[in-house]
């Protein structure tokens, strides 16, 4: 297992995912960020708080819960339902899906549809910490931490201390290395 | 998870993840559009050989509210009237493309014959006086969402337990998650074996109901004999009826249940029957996501 990321690296990298969504939108103003579970939600939480240290404006998080949309139902376990927690209105807002890896993109299909559940915003944009290529859908990302060239065979393991304990983005080689 | 057929066997884990995933469904049900496309393609068919509105109407607002389709099938006029046995009807509806059945039934233990029969999965829906599981989870979904948890609550289930599937569902749920239940009754309407039951009895309401955080009234059956084993109506709301007197010796917190339909002026008095701590309607309402979760479990993974 190899580390790519350190906890300084993360920190310093949404905090440039935090000024180029500012750039991106000219300001906070009518942004929501949507945490997709797990890691996804203390990302969105810890991008908030870097852009009101910025901009001095709190920008609202939720959590959005996409096992219910997905399209691999049946292929799996049964995944457990989560809980979907957006407290304000989606509509005509700038949603900003927060995710920690992504990969084939199906997760993000997903969330385009569990959003467009609650109300049409006025764009969906999306945030990762790590590109490790390999989509299967045409989906790509606006603000990226890292871009990790991956063989498919490898594992990405991003930890963060509100869920692991620690901070730090890992590669395990798979079968076949 | 194959199929749900009784509490009996339950564990707590895997009572406690369905809980959780009901808490999910009742926000999705919250949601502008209540309505998720977790199961689409899946089809649900209600095999309801006894009459049955609220249960067969909860199980189809769950089953559409996750995308699924419903078929649904009632004795009367169909195919059962011409004498066609349990075995033929459920092989026809799973030959239509079912991919679960809900079976209520009279008889004590069809719904185990129909999953040896079907290769689809089958949810309990009431069989007999034996087993209602769906109906056990959503009182324990409601009491835990009143008041916590069920951990170490004394809750007393009241009345016609005998003829009683949902008082053997909840016998064996509510301990399996923590609570210590006791069973108030008069001996003719207690079952006759209840060795092995987690619970506890006592025919003396008065004495127990200022113990109790949960009182769980059942509906007295008079259309399964409940009425012949007491002398009156009358005497049965003097020693057993949750009347205003009683209500009012309750702990300031406790909750009143009660699975619908209500007899009021009988099992419950009217004014405590509209009390904002008689959680009938949130139960009904509850009902919804749990047997959500019940459908996802069994139709959402692997081979559904």
């Amino acid at each position: 297992m190899r580390q790519v990321m350190e906890p300084s690296d993360i920190t310093r990298a949404l905090r440039r995912i935090a000024h180029e969504i500012i750039e991106g939108n000219k300001g906070v103003d009518d942004l929501v960020l949507l945490g997709i579970p797990t890691r996804g939600v203390p990302l969105a939480e810890r991008l908030a708080g870097v852009l009101e240290a910025i901009e001095g404006v709190a920008v609202p998080t939720g959590i959005l819960d996409v096992a219910l949309y997905r399209d691999d139902v049946g292929r799996n376990p049964t995944p457990n339902v989560g809980s979907t927690e957006v407290s304000t209105s989606v509509e005509d807002k700038t949603v900003v899906l927060v995710d920690d890896v992504l990969y084939t993109g199906r997760t993000i299909r997903s969330a385009l549809d569990a959003v467009t559940d609650l109300g049409r915003p006025a764009r969906i944009q999306l945030a990762v910490l790590i590109d490790r290529g390999h989509r299967e859908l045409p989906i790509r990302a606006d603000y990226v931490g890292r871009n990790l060239p991956t063989a498919l065979a490898q594992r990405v393991t991003v930890r963060v201390v509100e869920t692991d304990g620690d901070d730090g983005v890992f590669i395990e080689q798979g079968e076949g290395f | 998870m194959q199929h749900l057929l009784s509490t009996e066997q339950m564990g707590r884990s895997e009572a406690e993840s369905l809980l959780d995933d009901a808490d999910g469904f009742l926000e999705v049900l919250d949601r502008p559009i209540p309505k998720v496309p977790a199961l689409r393609g899946r089809t649900v068919a209600t095999l309801f050989f006894e009459p049955s509105t609220r249960t067969r109407m909860s199980f189809e607002r769950a089953a559409k509210a996750l995308s699924a389709d419903t078929l649904s099938f009632s004795p009367s006029g169909s195919s059962v009237s011409k004498g066609e046995s349990l075995k033929d009807t459920v092989l026809t509806v799973q030959a239509m493309g079912a991919d679960l059945a809900v079976v209520r039934h009279k008889a004590v233990g069809a719904p185990w014959r129909v999953a040896e029969w079907a290769q689809m999965r089958v949810v309990n829906g009431g069989d007999g006086a034996h087993q209602h599981p769906t109906q056990a989870l959503l009182d324990a979904l409601t009491i835990r969402r009143s008041l916590g948890g069920l951990d170490g609550l004394r809750i007393g289930i009241i009345g016609d337990i005998r003829y009683s599937r949902v008082a053997r569902s909840n016998c064996f749920l509510f301990p399996t998650l923590g609570a210590d239940v006791t069973l108030i009754a008069p001996p003719t309407l207690l079952p006759v074996d209840t060795e092995g039951w987690p619970v506890r009895h006592s025919s003396d309401l008065d004495a127990e109901i200022g113990s109790l955080d949960v009182v769980y009234l059942l509906r007295v059956q008079t259309e399964r004999g409940g009425a012949s084993v007491f002398p009156s109506l009358s005497e049965y709301v003097r020693r057993y009826g949750l009347t205003q007197r009683r209500f009012g010796m309750l702990k300031d917190e406790a909750v009143v249940l009660h699975p619908g339909p209500m007899n009021r002026g009988v099992e419950v008095s009217d004014v405590v029957a509209d009390d904002p701590r008689c959680l009938v309607l949130d139960q009904v309402a509850n009902g919804v996501a749990v047997r959500m979760a019940v459908l996802f479990r069994l139709l959402g993974g692997t081979s559904g």
